[in-house]
């Protein structure tokens, strides 16, 4: 009987099943070949063995990971760039959408919306070029005028003491106005009644702020937050591989950038796969972690 | 609303940290422009700001003449246009099949769909199954792996599951099947999801850099992003900021630097405004529905 329904309903829907046949191909093809090809990290992959026929060798190449002390610095340097990245890059986008919450004239809003917008069309490629070009000691808009204030010349992307300043700010640059997208949409949600009471009440600018902006922006502020807390170990890694030079290593390499070096650069396939899949298990755990929380506070689930 | 005391010192701090936020946002283009269009002479003695001095057409002149600059825009627009319609055909139709309960298998390949958004093979698997699969250094290597994006499909699926019932029902009626149905019914109504999805897509390969340069290995078939940054990051000269033309002309670095970021971003700029209404909804959507 339950045969001969499932036969039923696969007649009924061979239309629709033709039609999801291609994306489940891409799936397979691109997501998870890709994913059984994990395997390798527990393999001594050799591309003339092949998959099958590379031996297996356990957890030698974790160990051999976490035995390196350079291992250490590049975690390090990845959640450091991803903390520093969250203090500063998410309240950004929420003061910002405070203040443009605040104007009245709707020409001037929409202004500094559209113009905020554009940076996050340009590619990693042209932002990080920018930056190079206009922080340049000698040619750059910024160090001319830090040698018209008379600053000494700062080599901003040859020192590895910038580059998690560099990283952070052009981030920012790129993505302050399109991250309060959400936010704005938010704030025109909430009932204008309740500031009219507030007034009446005697409430100034900043309790208004404090107990009914702040109040009604708070389930969004937190879902957000936990979906940046679960990619803690994602960092953007095109943007900090264009700005690596040699010279900022110390602080620049990141677990996705050494991945790269390893195993694309010196084809050490199999240990570069076994740090990359350390980073994404850790990913995966603050993402599910991150969504547990979410459920206790909201009651809504980031999926 | 309710009207403030304008000219008090949050209404100043406010203006100003606004107006700040534009310039900072904006005088990089108008710089970039301004100096692309420049006289030489002009940006070597550092006089250019924010419009140009002895306006010439120079600098594009060279920057469009040179053939690696041009390969990869030829490039760029075979990927950018042939990767999008891929990408909307696999998404769209299985978007659709998705948003229907009697799609078989439905919900497992709505599972597999959602796994993907939360984990991957990774960088070395995923150039692996590239080789593995005989893409490597082929068109197709830039197209397809990009052409399911777990995203994309579940705003198109979102927006396919609100879709009144009423008319694919009177297309069953008149004897159409899904295909019928999706085809002449559901697609022309839709186009407005469609074009929002395909901006995502091609602005996505326009834009992408690494991709290209972990799956490409031939200068022939790197895109206008690749170029870009060899342009960009590395200095054409070794130590001097300007170069010398054939025709004995000295020509600042930066002003070929500038004009190509110019070329690059100018389609981009050219589609802004379709992009900002119709990404601002997508992303609308998308939290919404996520």
């Amino acid at each position: 009987m339950k045969f001969q329904k499932s036969i039923k309903r696969l007649a009924d829907g061979k239309y629709l099943f033709m039609l999801v046949i291609p994306a489940v191909i891409c799936l397979l093809l691109f997501s998870y070949l890709p994913m059984w090809g994990v395997l390798i990290a527990f393999k001594e992959y050799s591309p003339f063995k092949g998959f099958a026929d590379s031996p297996w060798v356990g957890l030698k190449h974790f160990i051999n990971f976490f035995n390196d002390p350079f291992s250490y610095k590049y975690i390090r340097n990845t959640l450091l760039l991803s903390v520093y990245s969250l203090a500063w890059g998410f309240p950004a986008p929420i003061i910002f959408a405070l203040m443009l919450n605040e104007v009245s004239n709707v020409r001037y809003k929409k202004l500094v919306q559209t113009v905020s917008y554009m940076p996050h069309f340009y590619s990693t490629v042209v932002v990080v070029g920018l930056f190079t070009m206009f922080l340049s000691p000698t040619s750059g808009e910024v160090g001319k005028l830090m040698a018209m204030m008379g600053f000494e010349k700062i080599y901003f992307l040859a020192d590895a003491r910038y580059f998690r300043s560099i990283y952070i700010a052009s981030e920012i640059w790129q993505s302050l106005g399109w991250g309060a997208i959400i936010y704005l949409a938010a704030l025109t949600n909430i009932d204008p009644q309740l500031y009219e009471a507030a007034v009446i009440d005697g409430a100034g600018r900043f309790k208004r702020m404090l107990y009914i902006t702040l109040p009604c922006l708070m389930p969004t502020i937190i879902v957000l937050l936990l979906l940046r807390l679960g990619q803690v170990m994602n960092v953007g890694f095109e943007r900090a591989f264009l700005f690596q030079t040699p010279s900022n290593y110390e602080t620049s390499q990141i677990i996705q950038t050494y991945v790269y070096e390893r195993g694309i650069r010196s084809n050490n396939f199999s240990y570069a796969t076994a740090v990359g899949l350390f980073n994404s298990v850790i990913n995966l755990v603050l993402l599910l972690l991150a969504n547990t929380l979410s459920k206790k506070f909201n009651q809504a689930s980031l999926w | 609303m309710i009207k403030e005391n304008r000219l008090d010192f949050w209404w100043f701090l406010r203006n100003f940290i606004l107006i700040f936020i534009i310039a900072i946002m904006l005088y990089p283009f108008i710089h970039m422009l301004a100096v692309s269009f420049s006289d030489t002479i002009y940006v070597l003695r550092n006089e250019v700001g924010i419009y140009p001095k002895g306006f010439t057409l120079d600098i594009y002149k060279l920057v469009l003449g040179d053939k690696r600059i041009f390969t990869a825009y030829k490039n760029t627009i075979i990927y950018v246009v042939l990767g999008t319609v891929i990408a909307l055909l696999v998404t769209t139709s299985a978007a659709y099949a998705l948003s229907k309960k009697r799609c078989p298998f439905g919900k497992i390949i709505n599972i597999m769909i959602l796994i993907t958004m939360f984990f991957s093979g990774g960088m070395i698997p995923s150039f692996l199954a590239i080789n593995w699969l005989k893409l490597y250094d082929t068109i197709w290597a830039i197209v397809l792996p990009g052409a399911l994006s777990a995203w994309n499909l579940i705003v198109m699926r979102s927006f396919f599951a609100e879709y009144p019932e009423e008319i694919e029902e009177s297309g069953r009626i008149d004897g159409l099947n899904d295909l019928g149905i999706l085809w002449y019914l559901v697609l022309p109504t839709s186009t407005a999801v469609i074009a929002t999805i395909g901006l995502f897509y091609g602005v996505a390969i326009w834009n992408s850099y690494f991709t290209p340069l972990l799956y490409l290995s031939q200068d022939s078939k790197y895109p206008l992003q690749i170029i870009l940054q060899q342009v960009v990051m590395k200095s054409i000269s070794a130590n001097q900021d300007v170069i010398t033309s054939s025709g004995g002309k000295v020509i600042p670095e930066d002003s070929i630097k500038f004009a190509t970021i110019i070329v690059s971003i100018v389609p981009i700029i050219l589609v802004y405004p379709f992009l900002q209404k119709y990404f601002v909804k997508g992303v609308m959507i998308g939290s919404i529905k996520g």
